[in-house]
């Protein structure tokens, strides 16, 4: 990750000694640089604005969001949320709660076994490791759906169904955070450290633990967000999974919202609960991008 | 014992390396069990199962109340997909790939030129920080919400229709009654969704080009078009590949977002149901065999993209190699 930010910043650092006075000149450039900035700026509101539309319509009630489109906020926010709370076909609050403590179990055990089955590759000699790793970035891009209907069946017949179970522990077996983690272990984790430790005494398991772990932590940092992301947007799979309505994730909710009635609906929490859905990684997106930017253009895979 | 062998003479350093090995190799099976357990358990049991069910007749019956068999009925399933008098599976096919389509050829020229200028020396523009952060944004929102708020957003009686009505004073345009103007939305998601992404990853692609080669071409008197289509685009042809793949493999999946939108239905008339949605309704009806065929069948296509992407690493892998070695 780093590497790509020195690079950009190299590349940068070029570009500011090979300026051209004659380039500067042309107005040529002048003209394009406008229209890159137009169309850039074009598609970044193209982005927010649905997003904008979402904040402007949370904060307003049933009767100002149908007498038309509004661009300023409304008063009703705090209402809107207080309804969206408190309203019992639909308890959100369970829901964000829910989701939260799958995603952040699955982030968990993703980060910390993928980094385990990428330093038994990195690290020791065995017979198949070439084999597995192979095996491991063909299964990579296999998508989870296809073997969705044994999936179902199985957590049927063990008696699994409606239980977190079967939406956490998976994430142990994640080919594409093990890839990230192997390819950040080849650039920055050298073995003399172990080979320093073992002189020192230290166990195999242990040095995994204290010290190879906590030299891992961009990468960890990254692939938790990715995986918290992940298992939070999560809808195929938790839907076959849970029944129970105190047990759902907040995707099944929205999907719920999505079939009942409409228009019976105060449109007013319909935004609230959209906006409850999306807005808190929104905020954590934004607070972290630089990472998870940094994080994209060097794992080049992500799902 | 490293101690030990510090000590004594030095011994041939083949053995010592061979003794090293010896011993440390079985915390290299030590640390794979809980991957190898857990995709066992959790992937390969689950795909074996899969395979299995596709060849039998295997349902519930909600009428009867009971399981109608297992009864081996050889490839009867796969057939049925392919019953061209009922929802069938070239259908649900041309579904999913017209809706990639829509998305993903917007979304690979958009992000061609966005990684074109961003990466461009001459343009040098300002704030890509902030560009980058905006447009990758909607990569990590929840896709079925965001199906859901374009629902609302585009619904008879959201803002989109109140700007209509108002600037044609005439009906709400109901934008689900219609195919081509579901497909655009779902397109459109999509496109949003990963063109940032993209841009991102050709970035990348393009920072990785030599700054000389393109300095070679200048010099030579090419303009900024032939630079782009006759150095930069066949440079970053390996990446182009990789991102064409993975895409079109995230295409076959396309659940959630025309599923939230259609609330399941893939209406009008099943002309917007993808592959996956059509899985999901007959694993939620408990209707193994023609679920598992349609798995099967996915599978094949799934796993012959993935071996594509399996070539481009590995000879990514070799790539690098040679790099470091020059």
């Amino acid at each position: 990750m780093s590497n790509k930010d020195k690079k950009l910043e190299h590349t940068s650092a070029l570009q500011q000694n090979n300026v051209d006075p004659d380039m500067r000149a042309k107005p040529g450039l002048l003209i394009h640089k406008i229209v890159c900035y137009v169309v850039l700026i074009f598609f970044s509101i193209l982005c927010l604005f649905f997003f904008y539309i979402l904040v402007v319509n949370a904060s307003r009630s049933h009767y100002d969001i149908m007498t038309g489109f509004s661009i300023l906020p409304g008063g009703s926010f705090l209402t809107n949320l207080q309804n969206a709370v408190s309203n019992p076909t639909i308890p959100v609050l369970r829901g964000v709660l829910n989701s939260l403590i799958i995603a952040a179990l699955t982030a968990i055990l993703s980060i910390y076994f993928s980094a385990m089955t990428a330093y038994a590759i990195h690290v020791y000699d065995f017979k198949g490791k070439k084999f597995m790793f192979n095996f491991i970035l063909l299964i990579m891009t296999i998508p989870t759906q296809i073997s969705a209907l044994g999936f179902f069946s199985m957590c049927t017949d063990w008696g699994l169904r409606d239980s977190y179970v079967p939406l956490i522990v998976p994430a142990i077996a994640a080919p594409s955070v093990f890839f990230f983690m192997i390819q950040y272990m080849k650039s920055s984790l050298p073995l003399d450290i172990v080979e320093a430790a073992r002189i020192d005494g230290s166990g195999e398991f242990r040095t995994f633990n204290t010290i190879v772990l906590p030299m891992l932590k961009p990468a960890l940092a990254v692939q938790a967000i990715f995986s918290f992301v992940t298992s939070w947007n999560n809808y195929f799979i938790p839907s076959l999974i849970i029944d129970t309505s105190t047990k759902k994730t907040m995707p099944i909710m929205i999907a719920q919202l999505r079939s009942a009635d409409f228009l019976k609906f105060d449109m007013g929490q319909v935004y609230m609960f959209i906006f409850i859905a999306i807005i808190p990684v929104v905020i954590v997106y934004f607070c972290l991008s630089k990472f998870i930017i940094a994080g994209v253009s060097l794992g080049g895979v992500k799902e | 014992m490293a101690q030990a062998a510090n000590v004594s003479t030095a011994p041939p350093v083949a053995t010592k390396k061979k003794a090293r090995i010896g011993k440390y190799k079985k915390w290299g099976y030590i640390f794979m069990i809980p991957f190898t357990v857990v995709f066992l358990v959790f992937q390969a049991w689950p795909l074996i199962q899969t395979f299995y069910y596709s060849v039998f007749k295997y349902f519930w019956s909600a009428g009867k109340g009971a399981w109608v068999g297992p009864e081996f009925v050889g490839f009867d399933n796969f057939a049925a997909l392919f019953d061209l008098n009922n929802v069938n599976i070239l259908g649900l096919t041309w579904n999913t790939i017209i809706m990639w389509v829509l998305g993903f050829v917007p979304q690979i020229i958009i992000s061609l030129i966005f990684a074109y200028w961003f990466t461009n020396v001459r343009l040098r523009l300002k704030c890509l920080g902030f560009f980058k952060t905006v447009m990758y944004m909607p990569n990590l929102i929840m896709a079925s919400a965001f199906a859901m708020l374009i629902f609302a957003i585009f619904s008879d009686i959201g803002p989109v229709n109140s700007i209509l009505k108002s600037i044609t004073g005439g009906e709400a345009f109901r934008f689900l009654s219609y195919t081509g103007s579901t497909m655009a939305l779902v397109a459109f998601m999509n496109f949003i969704m990963w063109f940032g992404n993209t841009t991102i990853l050709l970035m990348a692609a393009m920072m990785g080009i030599n700054e000389s080669v393109i300095e070679a071409a200048e010099i030579d008197g090419a303009n900024s078009g032939q630079i782009f289509w006759k150095i930069t685009l066949p440079l970053i042809r390996p990446i182009l590949v990789y991102v064409m793949i993975t895409s079109l493999i995230g295409g076959l999946q396309m659940f959630d977002v025309p599923q939230i939108l259609t609330d399941g239905q893939g209406g009008p008339n099943n002309t917007t149901k993808t592959l996956i949605m059509y899985l999901n309704q007959h694993i939620a009806a408990k209707n193994y065999g023609m679920a598992g065929a349609l798995s099967v069948l996915i599978f094949i296509v799934c796993a012959a993209l993935s071996l594509v992407v399996y070539y481009f690493f590995a000879s990514d892998r070799s790539d690098k190699k040679s790099k470091k070695r020059g």
